[in-house]
């Protein structure tokens, strides 16, 4: 925890990553390249995040240098890096709109299977949250808005029920129709 | 339909993470869909997500592939579907360094952004600014320009955001959009503020008066995005740091106004700007600390750490202004989030009155096992601190540690707890016996090999003194019986310690070690023997040169020598005296050892100065008759450091000479000097045999030349002499371009300032770990006291500093230290003379109006006791 103050820049967040209960990484983007530089080191430091955190539901942790805020939701853990001189609210207002965000576009559903399903969704949110480390929007409302993006429409959903049933009332009345003609014509004999 | 099959894939693997297995072979093969008409929207959709999902994992795609599959995607801009496009955008960004021929997507990007649809023009600009390079960008120069002021904020922050991505790249281009980024500024979105202050800061920044114009601005204007704020915060302390600004200047005005913000992140960051400016008062600290006191009690968890964080950091500096928070501070140290907990405890460490520290300490212990390894040691750190700081308090820190020491823990961990033990011992006398105690215990089930041999060499050390010391032999033994071998040979050292100090137990020792030379290990054996033999002698002398007081000499300097001697075989023996001593012996201090120690670190293995200067004038064959090098001394300047020749003298001293080495440097660059030496003439009897000039002396390359004198042999007690130093040369006037010099030179000559040797000079300091031992071992033949008043010296450590520093001794049992409020002080110095006498000095010192020094010299050589007293009086 060194006290070399911040150069000023727009390049506050280090990296963002969502991991699932067991820490594996779901999804994750790394904005300083000089940070983790291979895929081993990263996981590694995921790993080591995960271990560190997720036990106990502390918002805020200080890991290998980084201040590390953090949040869980059953069993997805939303992770936000920052050096360790940023303003630790910045990187809560990250976390927040990545979460509520998330929370918008999968109906409250966030969980891991809900998350996997609509990965292309989660993918699109964080890239209007962040681009290359700086801060693109912090209202989680504007982000939805942006990435405009309809869960999946479910096999069983309002729309396609009601088409079953209007198929299902067509071959009906035609069975109801025949069976009118053919007793009209038995009475007609 | 896709999805369908996908989900019973899913139930089939319970629930497991659907993407878990997926083959970037089968994913490029399914890829192929996007060649397919009409374009199935939804069925791409899943491909391309899991193209980028292997991405993210990690999965390594060859640049052939990835050329063949971003191809592929640029088929799917033919679709509209808007998710579809921006995951297009997405894979264009993801794929940018690793496909070929990117760039063929830029007219399609260039289209979206500047086409109807907002929420495609945004995503287009990032995606197209992050595959366009210097060249392509004067071609897109004109739509940034106008998609920077565009009144969409998501099309103006996009743009904005990327421009500043460029400027690393291209900032001769970027620079030209000064004008839009500034309108930008005033728009009334918040991040479009935000971004375009960002990117203006960014091509101001080497442009101190425009970042002071662009500050006023802003801070006057006043700002609605609590992040701009933050910008506008760092940006206002950086230039107040730069320009050295008074706390009076109008923008330190700023950030003490921004404590006001109702943005408690725009709040903390002004308080934490103001805790970080160098020289800040307590009363310009207050209304920061007091802000940062309220954040302690917020249910946020990042709001309390960063408070208690930033209050850490002020108590560095001024303790006295966080006394305030010890309240609040308090009510943080049960915190459920553990580095919260830790750091407010660390700080009332800080701030803390010697009087809490036993509550403190209390609620400490009640949570320390929860916590990292990490914190751990941060918290050992603050008590070793602690101890320094009130060493009456050692009683309680002693037993904490202890229990800390029992806990589980990494090897960092105990290492910093063992050293914490050790250095209160070395403190605090009275409390030897619990420390020792406790580490007893703690070697009684250690896995640390290093750590187990560190304590059992103290306990070597310190264990014989105490009051009761055959406690220690049945730890120290139980070693022997348990452990690996080098924990067994270090517990026979330590064993044989307590057999030499105290002859009531010398017969259970001797018992113990007859056991020891049973052993299967070699060094163990080996040590088991020879302690055996010298104890068996019962002899204080013989004692104290081999079992309290190791070997003195150099290890490499000894080395060398014994490979030598087998080189040439001789009937004389060889002799130990013949080693160059060790030059820097190992201090016992700790405190005083560890800067040398982390600057020596890296070239510890090797040589010692003194080695290299023994190599160095072994070289020269006028000097090889003289013996081994004795003692080396450190550099003496001999001219003003402004001066046209820069030169300095080291001091070598043999048995029976001393050689003058000059380093000079000719700093003029129209000279080259010849056949430079430096003249001597000495005060006493002396004799000058020999001057080595240095051939020649080009601008600014130093070179050296020496000057060999004979020490007087008549007189053993001519320890100090002045000499008056000349230089003389022959100059050469030169071309100070091309260095050519003339044909002719002339001599010259510069006189140097006088040059002394000092009692100092004869003497190498050498470290007796037990002087009592030494002092036995020597012996009362030669000894000699005498009295001295010092009149001009106020304070006993004044007088010990000084006494050090004249003679060149080292102090040993750490009494070079004074303890404060004592009237009276015992100084043990050890040391070597020339020839290879040991000498060693008591001096009880008392203070009354001046400082009033009993001396008592003990050595091997009558006349060096001589000249001891000769040159202290």
């Amino acid at each position: 925890m060194d006290s070399v103050a911040l150069e000023p820049s727009l390049y506050t967040v280090k990296a963002v990553f969502i991991l699932d209960n067991d820490g594996n990484r779901l999804l994750s983007k790394y904005y300083d390249t000089e940070l983790y530089p291979s895929i081993k080191e990263q996981k590694n430091f995921e790993k080591n995040v995960f271990n560190k955190t997720h036990k106990a539901d502390n918002e805020i942790a200080f890991l290998e240098g980084m201040t590390i805020v953090y949040k869980s939701s059953i069993d997805l853990f939303f992770y936000v890096v920052g050096s360790a001189q940023e303003n630790e609210l910045m990187l809560m207002a990250v976390l927040n709109c990545l979460f509520e965000s998330l929370n918008l576009i999968l109906r409250k559903n966030v969980e891991k299977r809900c998350l996997l399903d609509n990965l292309d969704g989660a993918f699109l949110v964080v890239d209007e949250i962040i681009d290359g480390g700086v801060i693109l929007e912090s209202d989680p409302q504007q982000v939805v808005e942006k990435v405009n993006y309809r869960t999946d429409d479910n096999p069983l959903s309002e729309h396609s029920v009601a088409q079953h049933i209007t198929e299902k009332l067509a071959i009906t009345t035609n069975v109801l129709q025949t069976a009118k003609e053919q007793i009209k014509w038995s009475i007609l004999k | 339909m896709i999805k369908k099959f996908d989900k019973k894939d899913e139930e089939a693997g319970s629930g497991s993470n659907p993407f878990q297995h997926l083959e970037k072979s089968a994913v490029l093969q399914e890829a192929r869909i996007f060649n397919e008409t009409p374009i199935n929207p939804r069925r791409c959709l899943h491909i391309l997500t899991k193209i980028i999902y292997l991405l993210n994992q990690g999965e390594h795609f060859g640049t052939t592939e990835a050329t063949e599959a971003f191809f592929a995607m640029t088929r799917l801009f033919q679709s509209n579907d808007q998710t579809l496009r921006r995951m297009c955008y997405l894979t264009i960004k993801e794929m940018a360094n690793i496909s070929e021929d990117v760039i063929i997507v830029t007219s399609s990007l260039t289209k979206d952004m500047t086409g109807k649809e907002d929420v495609y023009r945004g995503p287009a600009i990032r995606a197209l600014c992050r595959i366009t390079d210097t060249t392509m960008l004067q071609a897109i120069e004109r739509y940034m320009k106008q998609a920077i002021v565009d009144k969409v904020p998501s099309v103006s922050s996009s743009a904005l955001v990327s421009s500043l991505h460029m400027v690393k790249m291209s900032y001769d281009v970027v620079k030209r959009w000064v004008n839009e980024a500034q309108e930008a500024a005033s728009s009334d979105n918040i991040m479009v503020q935000y971004h375009a202050l960002g990117l203006l800061y960014h091509l101001r920044k080497n442009d101190r008066l425009a970042v002071t114009k662009m500050l006023n601005k802003f801070t006057k204007s006043g700002l609605k995005s609590p992040f701009a704020y933050c910008m506008l915060i760092r940006i206002a302390s950086k230039l107040l740091e730069e320009t050295e600004g008074g706390h009076d200047s109008p923008l330190f005005d700023f950030i003490e106004s921004c404590l006001r913000n109702k943005h408690e992140m725009v709040v903390y960051e002004a308080a934490s700007a103001i805790v970080h400016m160098p020289n800040c008062t307590a009363r310009e600290l207050a209304p920061a600390v007091s802000v940062l006191q309220l954040f302690c009690s917020s249910p946020k968890a990042a709001l309390r750490y960063a408070a208690v964080r930033t209050l850490n950091k002020v108590a560095m500096k001024h303790p006295s202004a966080v006394t305030a928070c010890n309240l609040d501070l308090e009510n943080l140290i049960t915190d459920s989030n553990r580095s919260i907990a830790t750091l407010a405890i660390t700080t009332l460490l800080k701030t803390g009155s010697e009087s809490s520290v036993d509550r403190l300490m209390k609620q400490i212990s009640s949570f320390v096992s929860e916590i990292s390894d990490e914190f751990k040691v941060v918290v050992v750190q603050a008590i070793s601190a602690l101890c320094q700081k009130y060493p009456r308090k050692h009683g309680v820190m002693m037993n904490f540690l202890s229990n800390m020491l029992r806990d589980d823990g990494g090897f960092e961990y105990k290492r910093a707890i063992v050293d914490c033990i050790i250095s209160i011992i070395e403190e605090n006398p009275e409390s030897k016996e619990t420390g020792l105690a406790h580490l007893c215990e703690f070697i009684e089930d250690c896995e640390h090999t290093v750590l187990a041999t560190k304590i059992l060499h103290l306990l070597g050390k310190e264990g014989p003194r105490t009051p009761s010391p055959s406690k220690y032999i049945r730890f120290i033994f139980n070693r022997v019986v348990l452990e690996s071998e080098a924990v067994r040979a270090a517990a026979v050292s330590a064993l044989a310690k307590f057999g030499a100090q105290n002859d009531d137990l010398l017969p259970s020792v001797l018992v113990l070690m007859q056991r020891c030379m049973m052993d299967s290990d070699d060094e163990v054996r080996d040590r088991a023997t020879f302690y055996m033999n010298v104890l068996q002698q019962k002899q204080k002398a013989l004692n104290a040169a081999y079992i309290f007081n190791g070997l003195s000499v150099s290890i490499p300097g000894l080395e060398k020598s014994l490979h030598q001697y087998t080189l040439e075989p001789s009937e004389k023996p060889f002799d130990i005296k013949t080693v160059p001593l060790a030059s820097a012996p190992i201090t016992e201090q700790k405190t005083e050892i560890a800067p040398v120690a982390t600057s020596k670190a890296p070239e510890k293995l090797a040589p010692s100065r003194q080695d290299i200067y023994q190599e160095q004038l072994s070289s020269i064959s006028e000097f090889q008759s003289l013996g081994p090098l004795f003692k080396s001394s450190e550099p003496v300047q001999l001219t003003e450091a402004e001066t046209e020749y820069v030169v300095r003298c080291i001091k070598h001293t043999f048995a029976g000479h001393m050689v003058f080495q000059f380093d000079c440097t000719n700093t003029l660059n129209d000279q080259l000097l010849q056949r430079v030496l430096v003249q001597m003439e000495p005060s006493e009897s002396y004799e000058v045999v020999h001057h080595i000039p240095a051939p020649s002396l080009p601008y600014n390359q130093p070179g050296s030349c020496y000057t060999l004198v004979r020490l007087p042999d008549d007189d053993p007690t001519a320890v100090s002499c002045t000499f008056s130093c000349t230089m003389k040369y022959l100059v050469r006037d030169c071309d100070p371009n091309t260095g050519e010099p003339d044909d002719d030179g002339y001599d010259d000559e510069y006189v140097l300032e006088d040059l002394e040797v000092t009692v100092a000079d004869h003497i190498q300091k050498v470290l007796k770990p037990n002087f009592g031992a030494a002092w036995e071992e020597v012996g009362a033949d030669n000894e000699k006291e005498e009295t001295f008043a010092l009149a001009s010296v106020r304070t006993l450590e004044e007088a010990v500093n000084n006494i050090i520093s004249f003679l060149g001794m080292q102090p040993c049992e750490r009494s070079d230290k004074v303890p404060e409020n004592k009237n009276s002080h015992v100084l043990f110095l050890a040391g070597v003379f020339r020839g290879g006498y040991d000498v060693l000095v008591r001096a009880r010192l008392a203070l009354a109006d001046g400082v009033t020094m009993q001396v008592t010299v003990r050595s091997a050589d009558e006349n060096v006791v001589d000249v001891i007293l000769a040159s202290v009086g």
